[in-house]
Order: C-alpha cells, then structure tokens, then sequence
C-alpha cells in the first residue's frame, strides 16, 4: 500500500493528507488537485467563498465522494476507496454544516450516536463526562428532544456528538454559520479548548478572520482550487486575503 | 446576557387572553356532516345490513351507527380548541353543549330529508340498497311525520350528548367514556365474551349480561356499565404514576419487566384456545398470522423507516416455498419435508427475496420507496400466477395437499391446534423486535430514519442497515406465510393481493408505528373484529379507509404509540409545553 508523504515542517507525518484530489459529481469537476496536509495537533483552516467546493472537499475526506485522481490519506495509510463507517471507525469525526442534529431525538441518543462505533462502554462513559464539562448546559438538557434546542445549543451537542467518536481529526463544516456574534466567539474558543485537549482540528470557513486567529495554518480554496497555504499569521497580513476574504477596504 | 433576563422576568406579566369561545357556526357544518355521513352509511347499505345484530336491550348496531354520527360529531362541534399560548383555558359549559345540539339537529334534518328524497324518487338504479325497506328503517315504519320527530329530535338529543362530553369534568369524563366504549364491545362481541364464559366455567354470567334475543340485556348493560366506570374511576391517578414510572424506568428495569410480560403472556396463551373453542381459535389464527407479518413491518417502517408496500411478497413467498418443499401435490418437484426440514429454506428464500427487493431500493426514499415495492408486490403475485412459472407453482391452481403442521411427535390440524404454533412465533417474534429496537442496528435504523447522510457519517452502515431491515421484515412475514400455508393447506396467487400488504401496514399505522404492544392490539382488533361480526366484511375496507384517513389527520402515532414516535409527531406540542414551562421558571424566578 502506498503510504503518506514525510515531508512536514519538522519531519512529522500528516495525520491528514489530500494528495492532488480532483472530484467530480457526475460531469462536472469541483476540486481540481487540491493537495492539503494536517499534522497531528494542528488547527486547519479552510477558507473560501460559497460553492468553492470547501464541503466537497470534507465530503472527499469522509468517502462520500471518491477522488477521479489522487488519493486522501489518514495516519499514513489510503483510506479513498473505503466505505465511509470505516474511515469513521478510523479516527475522523465531523460537525456537519448546519449542525444536522437528529432533530427528534434526544440529547442523549444524539451524543450516543456519536460513539454507533464504539464498544467500551467506559471509554464512552469518560467522553460523555468530557462533553459536559466542555458544555456544562448539555448535561441539564439530556431528555430534551435536539430540536428545540437552541441554536448555541445544538452547535454544543453537534460537537459533543462529534467528539463522542473519540477522532483523530474532526472536521468542522462552517461552525459559525448562523449563529450570533457573541456565539461564533464562543465557538471557537471552544475550538480551542478541543485543540487543546489534543484533537487535530480542520475547520471550513467563510468567517476568515475568527478562523484565522484560532488556526495554525490556512487554506484559501477558490473554484475547487487551492490559491493560497500559508500560517495563519502569514495569511492575516497577506494583502490579496484582505482584499478577498478579510473584508478590509484599503 | 442581562437583556435576556430582563425578557424573561417580563414574561409573566403578559396578560392570558380568553380563549375564543365555541363556535356555534361551525356547529352546522359538523351538523351538514353528520347528516352526510347518516345518509351515507344508510345509501350504501350499512343501516339494513347491521340491523341483525342487537347490541344493547334490543338496539341494533344500524341504528347505533346511525345515531352513533349525531353522539361523534355532537363532540367535534362541541369539543373547545387547543389551548394557545398565552390564552386562558377554554370556558365549557351550556354553550357546549348548545352547539352538540345544533349539530344533532341539523344532522336530523339533512337524514329526514333524505327520506323525503327516497319516499319521493326512486334511486335504486344507483343506490341499490335505497329500497322500501331501508324507508321503513328510517321512518321506524310510521310514516315520514314521525320520522321528522324522531330523526331530528332523536339527532338533535344524542348531539347534545356528545356535546356534553367536553363539559364533564376530567376525572369523570374519561372513566365514562371508556366505560360505554366497553358496554359496546360486550354487546358488539358477544359471540366472543359469551364464549369465554362458557369456557371459563362460568356459563351463568352469559344469562346474567345478555338477554335471549342477543345482545346486552338491560341488567347486563348496567352491570358492565358500573364495573368499567367503578375500574376506571378508581385506578386514574394510579395509571398515571405507573405510566410516568414506565417512561423514567432504567433500561434493566424494563428488561425485568419484559420477561415478567412474556412469562404472563406464556400463561395466557397457554390457557387461552381451551377457553376460545375451534372457531374463535380460528379467528385468533388469522389475527395471528397477521400479528407476525405486521411485526416485521413494522422492523422495515416502524424502525428502520422504509415505507414498504409491496410486502405480501415475502408472505407468498414463505407459502409457496412451504408448499413446494413439503406438500405431494407440488407440480414439478416435491420433496415432501417436514415443516421443521423445510424452515431453513424457508428462511433462505426470504433472505433472498429481502435482498432481491432492497438492493435496487438503496437509494431510493419515501415515495419513490413506496412505488416501487408496491410493483415490486404485484410482481410477486403475477409470478406465481403466471403460465411461465407454472410448471413449478401450479398458476391459478396453486399448489394444494399441503401437510398439517408436524412438529416432532405434535401434529398440528384443527385451528385449536394452529393457534399454539402460531402465538408461540409471535412471542418470539415481538422478543426480537424488542431486543432489536434496543440494539445497536436499532439505533441505527433510528437515527437513518431521521436523516441518513448524517447517520452515515456517524458510522452507520446505511447498505447495511437496510439491508437488514428487509431480509428481517422478509423472514418474519415468510414464517406468517408458511404457517398459513400449513394451516389452510393451499397456496393460490389470489391469497396474495396487493390488500394483504394494505390491511398489515393499517394494523401498524393505527395500532402505533414502531410500538410493539401497538402492533399487537391492532393486529387483533383489526383482522380480529370484522371475522367476529361478519355483517362488516362487505363494509371493511371502507371502515379502515376511515380509520387510516382518521389517524393521519388527528392521531398519526397511533392508539398505543412508541415512546419515540410520540415526540416525533407531537413536536409542536411539546415545543409549547417546553415554552410553557420555561415561562413557569422564569415566574419562579422572578418571585423569588
Ligand atoms: N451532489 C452534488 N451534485 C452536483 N453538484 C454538487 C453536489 N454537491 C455540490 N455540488 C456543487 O459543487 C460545488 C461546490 O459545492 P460545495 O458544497 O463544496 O461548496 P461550499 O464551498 O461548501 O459552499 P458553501 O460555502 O455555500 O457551503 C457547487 O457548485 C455545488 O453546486
Ligand atoms: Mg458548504
């Protein structure tokens, strides 16, 4: 089996690559060799605007579309061409966009399904403890049925759901669309929390400032391709991000 | 943060609006209806053809389904809305009612119109039950002024009745009207109850409740009457505390409950034929045979939400496999097994068919779901009927000479016989579903219902699962169809119509999609009722055209719901209640 690239900044190995992914849905091309690489204990970001094929590209990640070129890698082994409960089973976990709860379930079943796959009843146990001292507000919500949460709650438990899996990676897809100001802060300090914690974190993005200052490293995607890959600070005061995502006018 | 405190504390506040009161317009229009439907079932023939059966000191069911529109939709106009937010509880009272009443008359009035109509016109040519007879039925065989006193004050009387149902107070309302809902049964189902006296030993109580003619005697009525109520009235606040125990009890707990549940049931049925005699043994059969099918439905719609209307396939497919393998008479082949040699083909052929039928409906979704297995059942049906295949299935002759049931040394014949088999694979079939609505592919099936691309990202195996669902669903109704094949010793295409699949999913939709004991009780009523009253079998797929159209609009989780069913279809209710009592803190709150 062909293995993952060795080339990080410090000789590490990605925990998540994309190595010159081109997708398709049916005729038509979204990501065109997109190649990004995540070591173990970073922030990602990925930034663009709409359609630019940022969901694709989580989409591709979790074999919900496969590649037509190129290859995704977790750890070091291929998982493109496995079915997606494998790559689950693997480590990468996901807060999809618009959260996505199971709307009429409770709170509870919701973080349970987070852990379908696991067996260790005490592991779970020990996660669940973890998700309510992330979110202490879940825990007095736990009979309420998800969808009369509000929308800062269901963003808690759609990443306590996510993070029941115990992940490698956890993806995130648009966290902070909307929510509130104030909440969109709070959300990404708790994406903090979690990095800190020692989850690897790639995250999609409109929101290129509050991205930014969280991430390690950044990816800006424009039509399926990537434009640009710098840190987090190079990409702050990089003029053409101002000018397209950073909303500063000069 | 401050502000939203501020909000909340203001809460209270808010004055509570009157709600509207009842509205007596609209007392006509259920009037119009009531009167419609009265001239329907008296058009269509449902008033003579229940005139036999006497249900109550000599009232018959005509009559009582007649009168019994005036009570139903004396209710509806009297019945105050639903509570909204910030409104005061709806007055009740004469106003109540007062539109019960209207409703009755104005139903009154639109049936002694229609006897005028018939009197006058002759519409026989469409209606062919519109005879003499049904006038006479109608005018109580004293002429049309009479008829206008009995039909619209008798209308307008039994209206107010209903009416004033909503006006009783709670603790008494519900104990009466169950209380009546039994007398109806004891006197619908006497042939049942006379025969379980009879059984049990204790033939004086069929004397003491009904009277010669049949029917309730008025003694009996009574005695019914004041038991139910007495029951009902006594144990409410105990129902209470024991279903919020059952809803908050631990998973082991329910587990311990469950057995002790089959341990009864065991006991029950053990005893239960002894008692029933051949012919309503016979009756438990059918309702049986239907109970296990229903209780894979219910694995493939209650749980794992696929809709599936073509499911009679995988029922014919377990007779004809039945039949094939173990009866003489099987046309191209015949290895005349047993039925225990038998069952793993049996399983391996619904196996088969599950995954025939699900694999090219993997990704499809509710309607497109619904059309296609709903051919994909007719298909079935032509298959065996068909000449290509009749060298092997015999075509429009079927298959007959099908053995009794063996079992080892136990040789299954009479219906008396039939019924330990069959409700020996209910139990463990209403086991299994229970074990798996708690194991981890239910929660899978649960949360695909709910929205499958996320499911899948959680790591459920959505092929996978579904798959399941239908090769389980197929093997239980398989086991339906051979046990039905042994039972009534042929197989033929016709016993397969597109109907059996309606009336299996009616039983689940009405008894409680996703609810065991649902599935159960409607299995029972459902296939179980029209064989005791015969008089329904013409009229029974308009009653449960009725029944349906009635679930969806007011009860769409069903008479006995499953937990999760009953958040899911009363969402708004319970988002009202949570706003409800969110206001009740913040009063807390404020007053403290
Ligand atoms: N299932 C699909 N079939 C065909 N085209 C698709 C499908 N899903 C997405 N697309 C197209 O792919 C392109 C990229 O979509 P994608 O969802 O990846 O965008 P995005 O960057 O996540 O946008 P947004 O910020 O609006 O969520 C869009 O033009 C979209 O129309
Ligand atoms: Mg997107």
């Amino acid at each position: 089996m062909e293995t993952g690239a060795d080339r990080g900044g410090d000789g590490r190995r990605p925990i998540l690559e994309l190595r010159d992914v081109d997708t398709h849905y049916g005729p038509i091309q979204i990501l065109k060799d997109v190649t990004i690489e995540i070591y173990p204990g970073e922030i990602v970001c990925l930034l663009g605007g709409n359609a630019s094929g940022k969901t694709t590209t989580l989409k591709t990640i979790l074999g919900y579309v496969e590649p037509s070129h190129g290859a995704v890698f977790l750890d070091g082994e291929e998982i493109s061409g496995l079915p997606t409960q494998e790559r689950v089973r693997r480590g990468i976990s996901m807060v999809p966009e618009n959260r996505r709860l199971f709307k009429r379930m409770t709170v509870r079943e919701n973080l349970e399904m987070g852990a379908y796959l696991r067996d260790d009843r005490e592991g779970i146990e020990e996660d669940m403890e973890r998700v309510f001292e992330l979110f202490p507000r879940v825990k007095d919500r736990l009979n309420q049925r998800a969808g009369t949460l509000s929308g800062g709650e269901q963003q808690m438990v759609a990443v306590g759901r996510a993070l029941m899996a115990r992940p490698k990676v956890l993806l995130m897809d648009e966290p902070s669309m909307g929510l509130a100001p104030v909440l969109v802060a709070q959300n990404f300090e708790i994406i903090e929390q979690i990095h800190e914690q020692g989850t690897t974190v790639f995250v999609v993005e409109q929101n290129a400032n509050m991205a930014l200052s969280i991430a390690d490293r950044g990816y800006v995607l424009q039509t399926g391709q990537i434009v640009l890959a710098d840190t987090a600070s190079a990409l702050l005061e990089n003029p053409e991000m101002k000018k397209a995502y950073l909303g500063e006018l000069e | 943060m401050a502000q939203t405190v501020d909000a909340r504390q203001a809460l209270p506040e808010r004055e509570l609006v009157p709600s509207p009161p009842v509205d007596l317009g609209a007392a006509v229009k259920w009037g119009l209806i009531a009167g419609m439907t009265a001239v329907f079932v008296s058009a269509i023939g449902m008033v003579q053809a229940f005139e036999v059966r006497s249900v109550v000191v000599g009232v018959d069911l005509g009559y009582l389904v007649l009168f019994g529109a005036a009570l139903v939709f004396g209710y509806a106009a009297a019945r105050p809305g639903e509570q909204l937010e910030g409104f005061l509880a709806p007055e009740r009272g004469v106003r109540n009612v007062a539109a019960g009443l209207i409703a009755g008359l104005v139903g009154g009035a639109v049936l002694w119109l229609f006897v005028l109509l018939i009197g006058a016109v002759d519409i026989r040519s469409v209606f062919p039950s519109v005879s003499p007879q049904l006038r006479d039925l109608l005018t109580f065989g004293r002429g049309a002024g009479f008829a206008a006193a009995a039909l619209i004050g008798g209308f307008g009387l039994v209206g107010a009745l209903g009416g004033g149902i909503p006006v009783l107070p709670e603790r008494i309302r519900a104990p009466l009207v169950n209380a009546l809902a039994w007398v109806l049964a004891f006197g619908l189902f006497e042939d049942l109850f006379a025969q379980i006296f009879r059984g049990a030993k204790v033939p004086f109580l069929e004397d003491l409740l009904y009277q010669p003619g049949g029917g309730l005697s008025l003694v009996g009525a009574l005695i019914v009457f004041v038991l139910f109520f007495a029951v009902y009235l006594s144990t409410a606040s105990r129902r209470e505390t024991v279903r919020s125990r059952i809803a908050t009890m631990s998973p082991s707990e329910r587990r311990r409950w469950v057995g002790v549940g089959l341990v009864v049931a065991i006991v029950i049925l053990a005893v239960l034929p002894q008692i029933l005699g051949n012919f309503l043994s016979e009756v438990f059969d059918l309702a049986g045979i239907f109970l296990m099918m229903a209780l894979g439905l219910n694995i493939v719609v209650g749980y794992a939400g696929l809709l599936d209307l073509g499911y009679v396939a995988f029922f014919a497919v377990g007779a004809y496999t039945t039949a094939v393998l173990t009866s003489p008479g099987s046309p191209r082949w015949s290895p005349e097994m047993t039925f225990v040699a038998a069952l793993p083909f049996i399983v391996l052929a619904a196996a088969m068919a599950g995954i025939m039928v699900g694999t090219p409906v993997l990704r499809m979704r509710g309607d497109y779901l619904a059309i296609v297995t709903l051919g994909f059942g007719e298909i079935a049906r032509l298959l065996f009927l068909s000449d290509w295949l009749k060298p092997y299935f015999g075509g429009a002759q079927g298959i007959l000479q099908i053995p009794p049931l063996e079992l080892g040394p136990l040789t299954f014949r009479s219906s008396l016989d039939f019924f330990y088999p069959i409700y020996a694979f209910v139990l463990v079939f209403a086991y299994v579903s229970w074990a798996l609505q708690n194991s981890r592919i239910g929660r899978g099936w649960m949360a695909m219902r709910e929205d499958e691309p996320v499911a899948e990202v959680m790591g459920v195996d959505v092929v996978k699962a579904k798959l399941t669902a239908f090769v389980i669903g197929a093997i239980l109704a398989s086991f339906g169809g051979a046990l039905f094949a042994h039972k009534i010793g042929s197989v033929f295409p016709h016993s397969f119509q597109i109907l059996v699949s309606i009336v299996v999913l009616v039983i689940i939709i009405v008894g409680g999609i996703g609810s065991i004991p649902g599935v159960v009780v409607g299995a029972l009523i459902l296939v179980g009722a029209p064989e005791l009253l015969r008089e329904f079998a013409e009229f029974r797929y308009l009653i449960y055209g009725v029944l349906l159209i009635f679930m969806m609009l007011k009860k769409p989780e069903g008479f006995i719901p499953s937990r999760q069913r009953a958040r899911e279809l009363h969402q708004e209710e319970m988002m009202q209640d949570a706003w409800l009592r969110k206001e009740e803190e913040a009063a807390a709150a404020a007053g403290s």
